[in-house]
């Protein structure tokens, strides 16, 4: 008997190491990458990148790293494991963010001085093609499918539905002032969209792309203006949507079923972009003003921990 | 004869493509008036003159209208005129009108834009990018106009929340001998009151603008007053208050129309995505963005906004929709811009920059408003005559 809590502790400590994950985030101003152990609470090392790097995000196969280094003027290619520069991608002007589609075979970038989105063959590593949208693109996605890639413009205020096969703008959607992220749901059927000005969240039907639900956010003790939603993310049963406030200091927990409002959980400084560990047991927040990520516990929705990072963490991605 | 023929058919080709072209695209037309400016004796050659503020941010207005158009089916034309120096302004301006021109941006002195208002006689639009002045905002109400530069009393306001913030709260004024710059002093001194702090000393300049004599001479004499915390000057052309830091008696900060500064839009500005627009402009313009570059964007991003929003061109519908509630207008400042429904003034946070640094952008943290705290800046709907 005298042996139980050895074989627990060790046991504990194996699950501990199976689950453990990487999470790599780009720090704006420290030109480099902080490499952290979530599971520990840990800052593992910072690794000296390109200049301002922002958009990041892993290939399908985890064995790459993208990184967007928007005063290098492109997206690198890293060693997932290694952290090695092994190549860089012919981006465009400007890169800030990205999307990758599911087969890992064509990225497209938002070129926002040049109102364009640049797709680039991840196979060929080439620029191939150049479609232009409206003024000041940011946020990007793929659908599930791959049929659609949508580009957000900041000022001409809409959603653009570029069809994949034709790489061609087949539709727009108008939606509320100066859209930021948006975020397919994992069924392919929603589209759900922050708006900074509006303080706004948009949930567009992806068949008829028309906006079917707005959902407005109101934080006790926190001034309206200060509500900037930014980065959203939807859970792949649809049960659950967390958006990022920004300096409202809050994500906040939104039912993917009803839009109901659940929670608002303080985080830090300037909450800006978001992303799930792999089974999403969690969330990672990055916290632009107080320099740190914030991890919340998604079965109890409540924030665990705190990691402090570097300058202006900006964007993060998960390696299982 | 088949060369005729040939011909005719071309020119009727062309009349049926062009044609069913302007049934599919809106026509939004937009007229900047301006005059051509004297050049002011420079204080120094570190600034060269600007000719053609306000004009250059209408144009990239226009350009990122046209973008959004291309989606929207729309198309923005703006008509430029410069009316020369000692030329006739109102002709020019009764001429838009008379030609259908309903949506006007305005570079152009106060009282310029008092007769423009008359003969308008509430047909068009203005969107006045060049005035200042307290008295539109206050009791001198002009029902056509909306004003997108920051009021005198906003500037004051935005200085005086942060000396308070700072409690900087004793000011020594030094006023300049234009009508402008006795404005100026006058909504600092409403500043003064109106956030609870004092203005021990106020003195006239009086000396010469010789950089040579004044900076070293006149200034460390003119400036002994009794002890305060910050010196306010008011010379709104520049001549000389630059000369004023580091020479003042009292080692003591400038702030006002030198110094650290009230401005809508600053070179040093590069929060909220600014640096997306700074970026854009140079590239448009050759030249950093001035604010009424910045007042002109605004204004032609507004009409672009509502016209994409609402598929209403006429002076009337786009002021109904630019005065409602509705209206949100992203303007590179971290809130939403719209306009006082009483008087047509912007509503907008105002930077506060010293020459090569952004301080800050007030309305600052705790300084409230039951409706919005932008409006802690300048004439507030009870304090003002306007309805």
């Amino acid at each position: 008997m005298k042996m139980t809590p050895i074989i627990l502790s060790s046991l504990l400590l194996w699950t501990s190491v199976l689950s453990a994950e990487t999470v790599f985030v780009t720090l704006e101003k420290d030109n480099a990458i902080a490499v952290v152990d979530p599971v520990a609470g840990k800052l593992l090392k910072t690794v000296k990148i390109g200049q301002r790097p922002r958009g990041i995000q892993l290939s399908p196969d985890q064995q790459t790293l993208y990184i967007a280094t928007s005063d290098d003027d492109t997206v690198l290619e890293v060693d997932a494991n290694s952290l090695a520069i092994k190549g860089r991608l012919p981006s465009g002007e400007d890169p800030e963010t990205f999307a990758i589609n599911s087969l890992g075979t064509h990225m497209y970038v938002s070129n926002e001085d040049d109102n364009q989105v640049t797709v680039i063959d991840l196979v060929k590593k080439q620029a191939i093609h150049q479609v232009t949208v409206g003024v000041e693109p940011e946020g990007i996605a793929v659908s599930p499918d791959n049929q659609w890639i949508v580009s957000a413009s900041e000022t001409t205020n809409m959603v653009h539905w570029i069809e994949a096969k034709t790489n061609q703008i087949k539709e727009n959607t108008l939606v509320d002032p100066r859209p930021r992220a948006l975020s397919f749901t994992a069924d392919g059927q929603q589209l759900w969209v922050t708006s900074e000005i509006e303080g706004s969240l948009m949930i567009i039907d992806v068949a008829s792309k028309q906006i079917i639900k707005r959902v407005h956010f109101s934080v006790p003790g926190v001034g309206q203006e200060k509500i900037q939603p930014v980065g959203v993310v939807v859970d792949d049963k649809r049960q659950w949507a967390y958006v990022a406030l920004g300096p409202a200091n809050r994500v906040v927990v939104v039912n993917a079923q009803t839009y109901e409002v659940e929670k608002y959980l303080l985080v830090g400084a300037r909450v800006w972009n978001l992303a799930f560990s792999p089974k999403q047991e969690r969330l990672y927040t990055t916290n632009g003003v107080s320099h740190d990520i914030s991890i919340i516990d998604l079965a109890e929705h409540k924030v665990t921990k705190s990691i402090a990072v570097g300058r202006y963490p900006w964007g993060l991605a998960v390696k299982p | 004869m088949i060369f005729i023929r040939l011909l005719l058919c071309l020119l009727l080709s062309l009349f049926l493509t062009s044609h069913s072209y302007a049934e599919h695209k809106q026509e939004i037309k937009i007229a900047y008036l301006s005059q051509e400016k004297q050049v002011p004796a420079a204080l120094s050659n570190l600034e060269p003159f600007i000719g053609d503020k306000g004009l250059q941010g209408a144009l990239l207005g226009l350009k990122d209208n046209n973008t959004t158009g291309q989606f929207t089916q729309q198309s923005y034309r703006l008509k430029q005129v410069i009316v020369p120096l000692g030329g006739d302004v109102d002709l020019a301006f009764t001429e838009l009108l008379k030609q259908g021109f309903q949506l006007f941006i305005v570079n152009l002195p106060a009282a310029q834009l008092v007769k423009l208002h008359q003969l308008n006689n509430n047909q068009a639009l203005l969107f006045d990018i060049a005035t200042r002045s307290d008295a539109f905002r206050h009791h001198q109400c002009l029902a056509d106009v909306l004003h997108l530069l920051p009021s005198r009393a906003m500037r004051a306001d935005a200085l005086a929340q942060y000396m308070l913030k700072r409690r900087w709260r004793r000011w020594f004024l030094v006023v300049g001998n234009t009508p402008e710059d006795a404005l100026y002093a006058q909504a600092i001194k409403r500043s003064a009151k109106r956030f609870g702090m004092q203005v021990i000393a106020e003195k006239k300049w009086l000396h010469t603008y010789d950089a040579r004599r004044t900076a070293q001479a006149d200034i460390p004499v003119f400036t002994q007053v009794d002890d305060y915390d910050v010196l306010v000057v008011a010379d709104e052309q520049g001549l000389f208050g630059e000369y004023i830091s580091y020479r003042s008696w009292l080692p003591r900060p400038v702030i006002g129309t030198q110094g650290l500064i009230a401005t809508a839009w600053h070179r040093t500005h590069e929060q909220w995505g600014a640096v997306q627009i700074q970026n854009r402009f140079k590239a448009l313009a050759k030249r950093q963005m001035q604010e009424q570059d910045y007042a002109a964007y605004l204004a032609v991003r507004a009409i672009g906004e509502t016209a994409t929003r609402t598929h209403a061109v006429d002076a009337k519908s786009i002021k109904g929709y630019l005065l409602s509630e509705k209206f949100k207008l992203q303007g590179y400042k971290g809130k939403p811009l719209s306009f006082r429904s009483w008087n047509g003034q912007l509503r907008q946070p105002v930077l506060l920059a010293a020459p090569t640094s952004l301080v800050t952008a007030p309305p600052l943290e705790g300084f409230l408003h039951p409706q919005n705290e932008l409006d802690t800046l300048g004439y507030d709907q009870p304090e003002t005559q306007c309805q």
